[in-house]
């Protein structure tokens, strides 16, 4: 069957709420509402208002608040209606969360998920379009996810309420209303997806192109375009950004030799600079044939107008240049 | 002669939209008074002591003393039952020895040491007892008021309806308490009827800022605007005790909320690099030593109720004096953590407190990359 990935979304957490009582969901418009995109959906009716809470808008009280819960071995899932507005709550994320395993000495574990869409949406302009998987991905402590497709969003929502750390789950807005295939396994009370595990969507030879989160499908894409001008492009679906699957990416490079990178966040100290840091300090760098190439998001905060926006976020002819780039060029010319 | 003695704590209180309030009695055992005044003074001669070992250069970072303030954790802790939350600031060495801790672990923590309360990784403003209730020592100022909540939270989504719950208390300064983050989480705890008690240790200076220069309102108890408020002397411990009994049944009891004003002062600067003078004058410290000190209170008690007589306070005195310098012996013989104690808890397998259960990240990267950590020890 296909399925929307919100519906992906909400079925993970209505399983995980089903299998464990201490599991709440609490955020902006979660409950009565029935959540602000919809990903929510039924949770309400089903688990009434003392697991399904409608919060006032203060991110940071209600995120502070749910840390607090999550000391006593609640798990909480705490819903950013976007996730631009867990800047309001990132001391509680960065300084209280994420680092309190550490510094309590291996005293005080805190499981609780964040989670909401991340990433550029559509003519929301700059205080409402970027993508802080860079942010949070550089925090020690901290785990942080985007899935792609449905069955990684149902498998990663689970993992990351079954994870005794701190989750961050960066979702896409433009990506809830989109459906995919569900394999039996993946409508199983069982599937999760292990985090730290990249996938490869597509095995090629010739390329490999990095990404996560909406971009996928762009890469994806990207991969069908190349194909019919006989290259091979091999794609690999991140799913994990702490811990990142380092072995899947230097594994990958060593074998196809050329790297693209593709995601729609800033191109300074983003992803696709770590990976290509990567790349630079492993012996991957023995096996590149060319310098990798990074697609990533205009170094700009984001515009209103469509055509300034369409300008500022990768799009296909991008992806396939820079690919074309690293596939005809070689370290020695 | 009776083992019990009644004092008065009459003009210790004053409330803000509440029918009721707590005694202007307080009865208390001889057993009882001699163990909050061991806790004190232990709390008092261990703050000293730090003040020396960080001017001895023995203590790194940040410090935050707490002597002057002894009666407010140690009143709450002799009001609360031991499910009770806690929740502080970083002026938190005291309240971690209130639930659980040693000197020697306290101060070892403070040293760097393995053998520190939290293994020598939290330093001064991060202590945590899970299994004691006692959630730190929260660095950032105010944060801890919202996770505090939390806990209330907690306390009332596991007790089943109509049953008393155990509460929540989050101790923050008057140098926090126009945050928005505590009104953030006031909110919630009224609209949600949560058993929280708002501390506010009015100790008249946030960092070096007096309340008159830092605060548009000074009664900090009515702050809570429509949340009921109460403020104690937070330098007669009795008084403490009491007006905390009285919060905890009232919060405790499904009325929500409060908002609790200690009436207190620090001694020491806020932290080591203020010698705590260019904002507020000697005599003022001297006045306040010597007509409100909450040991010299406790000690008048301890006489009057002829439950010790001054010598024997004196001996006591001597012996925990000796005690603590015992402690801080014991806790420099504490060895440093090993360097592979720099890898551990960053995540965790389980939630159990002090568990051991450690899940490694896969890489570590170091200064020196050559130098990194590999879970599988292969370098990639």
């Amino acid at each position: 069957i296909d399925m929307a990935v919100r519906e992906a979304i909400c079925q993970g957490l209505d399983e995980e709420m089903e299998r464990d009582e201490n599991v709440f969901i609490m955020g902006e418009e979660v409950a009565q509402y029935q959540g602000a995109y919809k990903v929510t959906k039924g949770l309400f009716q089903k688990y009434g208002d003392k697991r399904v809470i409608d919060t006032p808008i203060t991110e940071m009280g209600f995120t502070g608040l749910g840390v607090g819960a999550s000391f006593h071995d609640l798990k909480p899932v705490i819903e950013f209606m976007t996730i631009n507005f867990s800047m309001q709550a990132i001391d509680q994320v960065v300084n209280g969360a994420a680092k309190q395993f550490y510094m309590s000495g291996g005293d005080l574990a805190c499981p609780i998920v964040f989670r909401g869409p991340n990433g550029f949406s559509a003519g929301t302009a700059a205080q409402h379009s970027q993508c802080f998987g860079a942010w949070y991905s550089s925090c020690p402590g901290l785990k942080v996810v985007s899935p792609y497709s449905s069955e990684d969003a149902k498998g990663l929502i689970k993992a990351a309420i079954r994870d005794p750390n701190p989750v961050m789950v960066l979702e896409h807005e433009l990506m809830y209303g989109i459906s995919f295939p569900m394999s039996d396994e993946a409508q199983s009370k069982d599937w999760v997806v292990p985090i730290g595990q990249a996938k490869i969507e597509r095995e090629g030879t010739d390329v490999t192109i990095i990404s996560f989160s909406k971009p996928v499908g762009l890469a994806l894409e990207a991969a069908e375009v190349m194909a019919t001008k006989g290259v091979s492009c091999e794609v690999i679906n991140l799913l994990s950004l702490r811990p990142l699957d380092r072995k899947t990416i230097i594994a990958s490079a060593k074998k196809t030799g050329r790297v693209v990178s593709l995601e729609q966040g800033w191109p300074q100290c983003g992803i696709s600079s770590e990976i290509a840091a990567i790349l630079m300090e492993t012996d991957a760098f023995n096996y590149l044939d060319a310098p990798m190439e990074r697609v990533t998001g205009a170094d700009v905060p984001m515009p209103y107008a469509a055509d300034l926006e369409k300008a500022a976020l990768p799009q296909l002819e991008d992806v396939v240049a820079a690919i074309e780039r690293t596939t005809y060029r070689s370290m020695a010319a | 002669f009776s083992s019990n003695a009644t004092f008065d704590v009459e003009g210790s209180f004053e409330t803000h939209m509440l029918d009721t309030a707590p005694e202007t009695t307080v009865e208390c055992s001889k057993e009882e008074l001699l163990e909050m005044f061991e806790l004190m003074y232990t709390m008092r001669r261990m703050e000293i002591t730090c003040d020396n070992e960080y001017k001895a250069r023995n203590i790194r970072g940040f410090c935050h003393l707490y002597d002057g303030q002894e009666a407010v954790a140690t009143g709450i802790n002799a009001a609360f039952d031991p499910e009770d939350s806690w929740i502080t600031s970083y002026r938190c060495h005291c309240v971690a020895l209130a639930r659980g801790g040693s000197v020697s672990s306290v101060v070892g923590e403070l040293f760097g040491n393995i053998d520190g309360y939290s293994r020598g990784k939290g330093g001064s403003m991060h202590f945590y007892n899970k299994a004691n209730y006692f959630f730190g020592g929260a660095g950032i100022v105010g944060a801890q008021v919202p996770v505090g909540a939390g806990s209330a939270f907690a306390n009332k989504y596991k007790s089943k309806p109509g049953e008393k719950m155990n509460v929540s208390v989050a101790c923050f300064g008057d140098g926090a308490a126009n945050q928005g983050q505590i009104w953030e989480a006031a909110n919630m705890c009224n609209l949600w009827n949560l058993p929280m008690i708002f501390c506010i240790e009015n100790n008249r200076y946030g960092m070096g800022t007096s309340i008159d220069r830092h605060s548009s309102i000074q009664d900090y108890y009515k702050m809570g605007n429509e949340i009921p408020g109460l403020r104690i002397d937070g330098m007669n411990v009795l008084a403490v005790k009491e007006g905390m009994r009285f919060a905890k049944e009232y919060c405790g009891s499904g009325n929500g909320p409060m908002y609790v004003e200690m009436m207190t002062y620090r001694y020491h600067g806020h932290s080591m690099s203020d010698p705590g003078t260019t904002y507020r004058n000697r005599d003022e410290i001297a006045f306040t030593r010597s007509t409100k000190d909450p040991l010299e209170f406790v000690k008048k008690c301890l006489v009057d109720a002829e439950f010790m007589t001054a010598d024997e306070i004196k001996d006591m005195e001597k012996k925990i004096r000796k005690d603590v310098q015992k402690e801080v012996l014991k806790a420099k013989e504490s060895p440093v953590p090993p360097h592979e104690e720099l890898f551990k808890h960053i995540f965790a397998t389980n939630l159990e407190p002090r568990s051991g259960g450690i899940e490694y990240p896969p890489h570590i990267r170091m200064p020196n990359y050559e130098n990194s950590f590999w879970i599988d020890g292969k370098k990639e």
